[in-house]
């Protein structure tokens, strides 16, 4: 699932800064003496959680004595912040809602708890790429996956028919398909390169093999401007500057209509991307299927993932145990999956409730794909692991700032690849950590 | 009866303390408290050691001045400076001239409408700057602006309103467009409180209404407009809703384009409270120096003026 909030603050700086630190969090602390032994507070942002929180404390939370109050925040950054400034003052929530990208940040942080001894046996329900995201690759766990968002491609059947295209099986197949459309429809595009999705480039880059962000011994090893990388930022740079694609944002009303209105007639997207075309394109109803993400080696499944969000335990949490008991609950348990799919509307990342239940019926636009999510759930076994560290933020701001840049000027990607592992390794050493070239 | 009047004297020494100290103490926790930990903030730094990774992996130190050192020498920060130099240069002179002259319009004898007219200027006022800046980011992008599509359907060509210079102009009518309403006010106000009698006498000697208004009416509320140039300049200097606003919708609005967006880039997004609150104070000594060397210079001006 994917959210976009626009953070905005008209705040004076200088006293948001100091407000930020000097005062931190109150709503973590609280913790009133409710019936069970153990009461716990849960920072999460998908919707309709505490309603499954509910269900929790109405049944199997009311048998433990632990009740879970769902306290819901704005996904994003802020967050990030937010749950680390909280930390500082000791009075951070039990459990919280976090993007796996945000999990080396928040380790390095010190704000989370190992739970692989309450939670580690739940290794072999979730896909391997995702499992590795939750213990960074050491034999720690430091939350539990909830969902994910395995990347697909996305067309408008209708129009690939009108055009005479077919679905590309390959990233070769897929420049060919957006030069043939250009050729045919000048003033459609194929699809657009968003410098304002970072973490569409990052699936992207996931796919293509690349690991930003591993470590050996005692430093942190950035590979972001690396081989597979570049391979990626090369094949949409040049897309971008031949013309073939568009370069605008996504997520804008112009892209809306773009959409809505066919002329952009594909998208590389997540197992999300039904909910968002349901608001962004709302003439194109039945006319969307979804196919594999192109390949960059014919024959092979392998593709990335764009958002995905994860269940941790803080340290300052009063009551571990019960913490990691409801998260392993919440996201193992057929009836609290059942009840995220269905109030949250999120992808489990649980491999057995990607199928079934209410993911036995195809998203609305998809009507004529009737085994949409079991298509899907086939597409999300080849997620490539990915590796994150612990200034991602970082490197996403680089992302857009260096990329929108070379999207706008239809240039080359080389540099503001370039720049973007410049910047991410330069964060680094300034905060003093080990960095190896 | 000897007590009685010395704590009457007692009383009205300690009255003024007394009546002070809400005040003081409100100046002290939200005001002097905040900027005082910024500036400590600043001075700190956040030290991590090896990978980084769980306890005692990260120290907070002394920093010294390498805080501020960094945020001056950050080609970023003075950028960001450079591109609201250009966007005030184009903001303040426009806005306060377009609320003079509707001031003046307004203050025109024999005006019809003048409650509704009045009232509609100072409307978009009232409009939250993020609310503004959406609803101006929408007239702006190319496939949904009814402007552009007017221009296109009688065949102009389109500018791309989002980009280069355009983005200035486009950037800058939405702070002129939210605060002409404002100082308008402002200014129409302090025109109200000319005595008649003076623009009496100055008909009485044959002055025209466009004179009335340039060697009487202007002169008088001077004061006025060096207020509003004042609020301005701090205004233009704090710049953020706007451009964070529109900035998903384009490629050529960085995260950092302005100074206050690159200090919310260090807090909020990268995580890095020391360098944003050593940011934070630069840009407030800016704002302090520059706000403050205007008044100075306005009032030595007046001053010169005075004894001419």
């Amino acid at each position: 699932m994917k959210y976009r909030t626009v953070a905005v603050s008209t705040a004076a700086a200088l006293a948001a800064t100091a407000l930020l630190s000097g005062c931190g969090s109150d709503d973590g602390g609280d913790e009133p003496a409710a019936s069970g032994p153990a009461s716990l507070t849960y920072w999460a942002w998908a919707p309709g959680l505490d309603k499954v929180a509910d269900i929790w404390n109405k049944g199997p939370g009311k048998e433990a004595g632990i009740t879970v109050t769902v306290k819901k925040q704005a996904s994003g950054d802020d967050l990030v912040t937010k749950i680390i400034t909280a930390a500082k003052a000791g009075k951070a929530p039990d459990l919280v809602q976090a993007e796996y990208q945000a999990l080396p940040t928040l380790v390095s942080n010190d704000v989370l708890a190992d739970i692989s001894e309450e939670a580690g046996d739940t290794k072999s329900q979730f896909a391997d790429g995702i499992w590795q995201q939750a213990t960074l690759g050491s034999d720690a766990l430091y939350a539990l996956p909830q969902d994910s968002g395995p990347l697909m491609f996305y067309y408008r059947q209708d129009l690939f028919q009108q055009y005479g295209l077919t679905v590309p099986t390959t990233w070769d197949e897929f420049a060919e398909t957006a030069r043939e459309l250009k050729k045919k429809a000048p003033d459609k595009d194929l699809t657009t390169f968003s410098s304002n999705d970072s973490g569409l480039f990052a699936g992207l880059a996931q796919q293509a093999g690349a690991k930003w962000w591993t470590t050996g011994g005692d430093t942190w090893k950035v590979a972001i401007d690396d081989p597979a990388t570049r391979k990626v930022a090369d094949f949409w740079g040049g897309l971008v500057k031949e013309g073939a694609i568009d370069n605008q944002p996504m997520y804008t009303p112009a892209w809306n209509k773009a959409l809505n209105t066919g002329k952009q007639v594909a998208w590389v997207s997540a197992v999300w991307a039904p909910g968002t075309l349901t608001t962004a394109a709302p003439e194109t109803k039945g006319k969307w299927a979804m196919a594999p993400l192109p390949q960059w080696t014919a024959g092979e499944s392998v593709t990335g993932s764009w958002g995905g969000s994860s269940t941790a335990v803080t340290n300052d949490s009063s009551n571990k145990k019960a913490a990691a008991t409801f998260a392993k609950w919440l996201n193992t348990d057929p009836t609290a999956l059942a009840a995220l799919v269905k109030e949250g509307g999120i992808y489990p990342a649980a491999t057995a409730a990607q199928t079934g239940g209410a993911l036995s019926k195809a998203p609305d636009y998809f009507s004529g794909q009737p085994d949409f999510y079991t298509e899907a759930a086939k597409i999300a076994q080849g997620t490539a692991p990915a590796a994150w560290g612990p200034n991602v933020n970082v490197a996403y701001s680089a992302f857009k700032d260096n990329f929108a840049e070379a999207a706008k000027n239809r240039a080359d990607f080389g540099p503001a690849l370039t720049a973007m592992q410049d910047a991410t390794v330069a964060d680094l050493k300034k905060q003093g950590f080990g960095v190896s070239e | 009866m000897t007590r009685t009047p010395r704590r009457k004297a007692y009383g009205v020494k300690s009255a003024p303390y007394v009546f002070l100290v809400p005040a003081t103490v409100l100046f002290l926790l939200f005001f002097a408290l905040p900027i005082g930990y910024a500036v400590h903030l600043s001075f700190r730094r956040t030290e991590v050691k090896g990978l980084g990774l769980g306890k005692g992996a990260r120290e907070e130190i002394w920093a010294g001045l390498s805080n501020y050192t960094d945020a001056l020498s950050d080609s970023e920060l003075l950028h960001g400076a450079l591109r609201i130099l250009g966007y005030g240069a184009i903001v303040v002179p426009v806005m306060l001239g377009l609320a003079l002259l509707f001031a003046l319009l307004l203050d025109t004898d024999g005006l019809r409408l003048r409650g509704f007219s009045r009232l509609a200027i100072f409307l978009p006022y009232a409009i939250p700057g993020v609310i503004a800046a959406l609803m101006w980011g929408f007239l702006y992008l190319p496939d949904v602006s009814p402007f552009l599509y007017v221009l296109d359907a009688v065949g102009l060509p389109q500018p791309d309103l989002l980009d280069g210079g355009p983005l200035y102009l486009s950037l800058a009518n939405i702070a002129v467009w939210g605060g002409t309403g404002f100082n308008m006010i402002v200014i129409y106000t302090s025109l109200r409180a000319i005595p008649a009698e003076i623009f009496e006498a100055a008909r009485l000697d044959g002055c025209s209404q466009l004179q009335i208004a340039l060697r009487i009416k202007i002169p008088m509320v001077a004061p006025s407009l060096i207020l509003t140039f004042f609020f301005s300049i701090i205004a233009t200097l704090q710049v953020f809703s706007e451009p964070t606003t529109l900035k998903p919708l384009t490629n050529s609005l960085s995260t950092t384009w302005s100074p206050l967006m690159k200090v919310y880039q260090d807090a909020f997004v990268n995580n890095d409270i020391h360098a944003a609150a050593a940011q934070a104070v630069i840009i407030a000594l800016a704002t302090l120096a520059l706000s403050f060397g205007f008044l100075r210079a306005a009032n030595s001006r007046t001053k010169r003026g005075d004894s001419r």
